[in-house]
């Protein structure tokens, strides 16, 4: 990596990191040291994570990822192919997750018969996950740490 | 360690057990805090940091960090709803690379271009770059500084830094990163109405029966207006959606009208629109023949290009860009009439059955209809013109302004409306809609400002496009970029914008919360506050103006970039920076600092720190002194009050989920230009349009013209870029976030399969899109969500890594100078290796 990193292990107490060429290409961090005018080889293609394991939420009303594979999952005005698994009804046999009780709440939050509309594009909130490590580390707290004074 | 489901029980039960037992385990040991002191979480409203909708979220802090964020329940605008990216602003601020002290390029000990970023103090980086800013200014004036902003600045800071440029420096060298975003829907809607701003709100969602989007992929870009709309078209099946774009992408999976045209050709589809209305005799003659004018704007007007481009000397309107005439009904007719069904079908290739549908739900008298658009018509080189043409429709059939019936511009980023169209701060404009070439309107503003006269220059500054080619071409010497990523975001890197950085002329700053690849381009960084670390007003895509508190502080040094225009200013007197004969006629400004002339002058420092929030942080009041957000936003209030842009009194917005402007006596507008919903409209009127001095709206009538750049035969495809649901613009926010960040890693080359077979490619293989201009290595992918059709590809731009606007043309649209990312002509070849 640059030398522009050593810097900022100062500033702002990032891993020491080996130095090698001069000057501060390199500095913007989500290019791994790539120098901004020049071009580096395209990461490989990544794979969606596919164990159906359930991750932590970050907290309570954060949205849960998604642990499974969704390609070629229909939602269109025709079908809902999440909810083939997910939906109340459903999930004797799929044995999948209810999508919670929000989501069958109008804006008024009067509960409907059915999930609302407003919350039938599942991928506006769930998402799948690849199997890469994130780019830059994210030093958020957990609040539980944060009152068990860890 | 894995434990199975029964050991992880067994583990626990120890703790469980000497609960029960009451023995004293301490606290950590226990499976379940209880105890409220501990549990409870402070929670303050904030709108979201990301785009124009406006969404209000919950923010929950404990001991000085954000630690979980939801929809605000009690907000119209998403009611407890966010989008992906709006339930993870808990974590944008947490990067480890969050930027702690200022940077700057040094080498032996001082500033030097070629150095290395090093930390420096607050006191070296501001010291260093007045020095800068004072010796561009005594070498070449006022216009040898300036400043790119943004949309995502808050109302007082735009403000503040509206007022150092203009009233300080005395240039107009200041605009937003809007620019780039809104420029060509501002541009309509002066020229049709004469006041900025839609007509129409929210609420026309669920009043209305039809929604047209035209070049606006909602589902990604307005998450949350989506669930509204899926709401109404799923919950009243006789609600009609009908998606235009030049690509398929996630809003065709609610579409009932599907149409996919060949770029640049929507001109057509709007003129055979208002050609279908006319033909068919479905014109609301009483509405057209009391509310609206008709004119015939000038053609052939260039592309906004260098002046030296055979492009721009090719054509023949281009010093009169903006010019029209007057014609009659008769004649707009005619003009209309060569848009014919069969023509524009085979123009744009889009099926003649539905043209005629789409058309259909505007001529149709007993349908409602709002039409949506974003980036399809503002990043257009004609995009002014298609803003027009869209009215043109809704105004031929009188659907405007009333419950349901909305020509509706969304806005890209979250106070592109509140900070960089009412605060002004584009180069050519100043609060509310007024413009520095008018005389009137700068007297306006010097005595609001109480600043002597002569000080705001009349000739509109530099915009973004033409900054870049200014700093490249060495007349813009020092520069300041504040609060976005213009070197990852503006359009021809190599050609312009890297050149223009890094050229030995010039020194460059850039304040961000992260080392982006801006900042990498710069010569001094500053580490900025961002969000929630400051108090903050936003303004969104329906006129609501939305205010937080500052929850946390800011990490390390970072301050807000409100303290570094404020501050900064500090380091500047009158007689270095306004014109000698100002100072000369005006002797008792002479010698005092832009501080005292633009933050003491008796309206910013007139509210006491006493009255800043008890329970919320301050940081720039607490420095400087003075409730100084109060101080800028009453200052800044009185340009709107009395003028249709009525502003409620400050303490209000920190009560309310915000309100929709103007607001007059206590009670916001929902719809415009309407009698009984908006004050301003005369009594008698029914509709009266204000913003012209007639009252009436003009239809104009504007051809179809080609592309700047078009597929030949060696770059054989259309490129268009755009946005990703999971990322906000340049990913320095969302990319930060591993959630979000492993949702979608890496930008991508969307293309069609055969596009793909007929080159050898397949999906995941290593790519160069190369055009005239630049390249990136990227991979295919054939299947994902958007799917072009044959002949264009699609590439995302927040990927820092694959910088697509190395590819892009700086083309921009002669009347808003708005650069047009959709379109440009390249190729996609084989790197070579796997």
């Amino acid at each position: 990596m640059k030398r522009f990193l050593v810097h900022i292990t100062t500033a702002v107490g990032l891993l020491a990191l080996a130095s090698t060429t001069a000057l501060s290409d390199g500095a913007a961090t989500l290019r791994q040291g790539e120098p901004i005018a020049s071009e580096a080889e395209a990461p490989k293609m990544n794979k969606v994570e596919n164990n159906d394991v359930k991750r932590v939420r970050n907290y309570p009303e954060q949205p849960p990822t998604i642990p499974h594979q969704t390609r070629d999952y229909e939602i269109s005005l025709n079908a809902n192919k999440c909810l083939s698994c997910h939906a109340r009804t459903r999930t004797g046999e799929s044995q999948a997750p209810m999508v919670s009780v929000t989501h069958y709440m109008d804006r008024d939050n009067q509960v409907l018969a059915t999930v609302s509309p407003r919350r039938y594009f599942c991928n506006q909130c769930h998402v799948t996950q690849v199997t890469a490590p994130p780019l830059v580390e994210n030093e958020f707290i957990d609040v539980e740490h944060i009152i068990k004074g860890e | 360690m894995k434990l199975s489901r029964r050991d992880y029980i067994k583990a626990n039960a120890v703790a469980v057990a000497a609960g029960v037992a009451g023995m004293t385990a301490p606290s950590t040991a226990s499976n379940l805090l209880t105890e409220s002191s501990k549990t409870a979480l402070t929670w303050s409203k904030a709108p979201c940091r990301f785009c124009g909708t406006g969404c209000s979220v919950m923010v929950g802090t404990k001991e000085g960090k954000v630690v979980a964020t939801h929809g605000d329940v009690k907000a119209e605008v998403n009611r407890g709803l966010n989008c992906v990216k709006g339930y993870f602003l808990s974590k944008i601020m947490y990067g480890k690379d969050r930027l702690k002290t200022p940077l700057l390029r040094m080498k032996d000990g001082k500033y030097h271009k070629e150095g290395e970023f090093t930390p420096v103090s607050w006191d070296v980086a501001f010291d260093t770059m007045a020095d800068k800013f004072k010796s561009a200014i005594k070498a070449k004036g006022p216009t040898s500084v300036g400043m790119f902003g943004s949309g995502q600045w808050t109302v007082w800071e735009g403000y503040a830094a509206s007022k150092l440029m203009k009233a300080g420096f005395a240039s107009n060298n200041i605009d937003p990163n809007a620019r780039h975003c809104m420029a060509s829907a501002v541009g309509g809607f002066m020229r049709t109405f004469g006041i900025d701003e839609p007509m129409g709100c929210y609420d026309d969602i669920e009043a209305t029966d039809a929604f047209v989007l035209w070049g606006s992929n909602m589902a990604e870009m307005h998450p949350i207006l989506w669930t509204r709309v899926a709401d109404r078209r799923l919950s009243a099946p006789n609600t009609k959606v009908a998606v235009l774009s030049t690509y398929e992408h996630r809003c065709f999976d609610l579409a009932d009208i599907p149409m996919v045209f060949t770029p640049q050709t929507d001109l057509a589809i709007l003129n055979f629109i208002a050609n279908y209305i006319i033909q068919n005799d479905k014109v609301n003659q009483d509405f057209v023949s009391k509310h609206v004018n008709f004119r015939r704007g000038n053609d052939d007007i260039g592309y906004g290009l260098r002046p030296e481009h055979e492009l721009q000397k090719k054509a023949k309107n281009v010093d009169k860009a903006g010019g029209s005439s007057e014609m009659s009904f008769e004649e707009f007719k005619a003009f209309v009439a060569d848009y014919t069904v069969e023509k524009v079908s085979k123009l744009s290739g889009v099926p003649e059955n539905r043209l005629i549908e789409l058309a259909e739900l505007y001529a149709d008298p007993n349908r409602k209809v709002v039409s949506f658009w974003t980036m399809g018509f503002n990043q257009h080189t004609r995009g002014v013109w298609c803003n027009n043409l869209i009215y043109n429709i809704h105004l031929l059939v009188g659907k405007i302004s009333t419950p349901g019936n909305s020509p509706f511009s969304l806005t890209g980023q979250p106070s592109a409306c509140g900070t960089a169209r009412e605060v002004g701060t584009f180069s050519h404009r100043l609060p509310a809609d007024m413009v520095v070439k008018n005389p009137k309107h700068r007297a306006i503003a010097e005595k609001i400002w109480k600043i002597p006269a002569g000080v705001i220059p009349p000739k509109p500054g530099f915009h973004a496009v033409l900054q870049n080619r200014m700093l490249k071409d060495g007349k813009l010497n020092a520069y300041w970029v504040m609060c976005n990523n213009n070197m990852q975001a503006a359009p021809n890197f190599n050609e312009e914008g890297y050149p223009g950085y890094r050229n030995p002329e010039n020194f460059i700053v850039v304040s961000d919360p992260y080392p982006t690849v801006t900042a990498e381009a710069a010569d001094l960084i500053l580490p900025t506050a961002m969000w929630v670390e400051k108090e903050g007003a936003y303004g969104n895509a329906e006129r609501r103006t939305q205010f937080w508190h500052q929850l946390v502080d800011a990490p390390g040094e970072a301050r807000s970039d409100l303290w570094q225009l404020m501050e900064f200013s500090k380091r500047f007197t009158t007689d270095e920076v306004w014109p000698a004969d100002v100072l000369k006629e005006n002797p008792e400004y002479k010698g005092k600092t832009l501080f005292e002339v633009l933050y003491q002058n008796g309206n910013v420092d007139k509210f006491p720190l006493e009255q800043t929030h008890k329970d919320y942080a301050n940081q720039e009041s607490n420095d400087f002194g003075f409730y100084v957000q109060k101080g800028l936003f009453e200052e800044y209030a009185t340009f709107g009050r009395g003028h249709a842009h009525d502003l409620a009194p400050f303490e209000t917005y920190h009560k309310e989920r915000g309100l929709r402007w103007p607001v007059v006596d206590g009670k916001e507008t929902k719809w415009r230009f309407k009698e009984g919903s908006d004050p301003y409209a005369k009594p008698g009127s029914d509709y009266d349009f204000y913003g012209k001095p007639d009252g009436r709206a003009v239809i104009f009538a504007l051809p179809y013209e080609p592309a700047a750049e078009s597929p030949d035969e060696e770059y054989d495809l259309w490129l268009s870029t755009g946005r990703v649901l999971e990322h906000w613009h340049s990913g320095s926010m969302t990319q930060r976030v591993p959630e979000l960040y492993k949702a979608f890693p890496d930008a991508v080359v969307f293309m069609h399969p055969d596009d793909a077979n007929q080159r050898g490619l397949r999906r995941g293989q290593e790519v160069k899109v190369v055009s005239r201009r630049g390249e990136i290595v990227t991979r295919v992918e054939t299947r994902g969500r958007n799917k072009p059709p044959k002949g264009l590809v699609f590439v995302p731009w927040f990927d820092a890594s694959q910088l697509i606007n190395k590819v892009t043309l700086d083309a921009t649209d002669p009347l808003s100078k708005q650069t047009d990312f959709k379109k440009c002509a390249i190729k996609v070849v084989a790197t070579g290796r796997a």
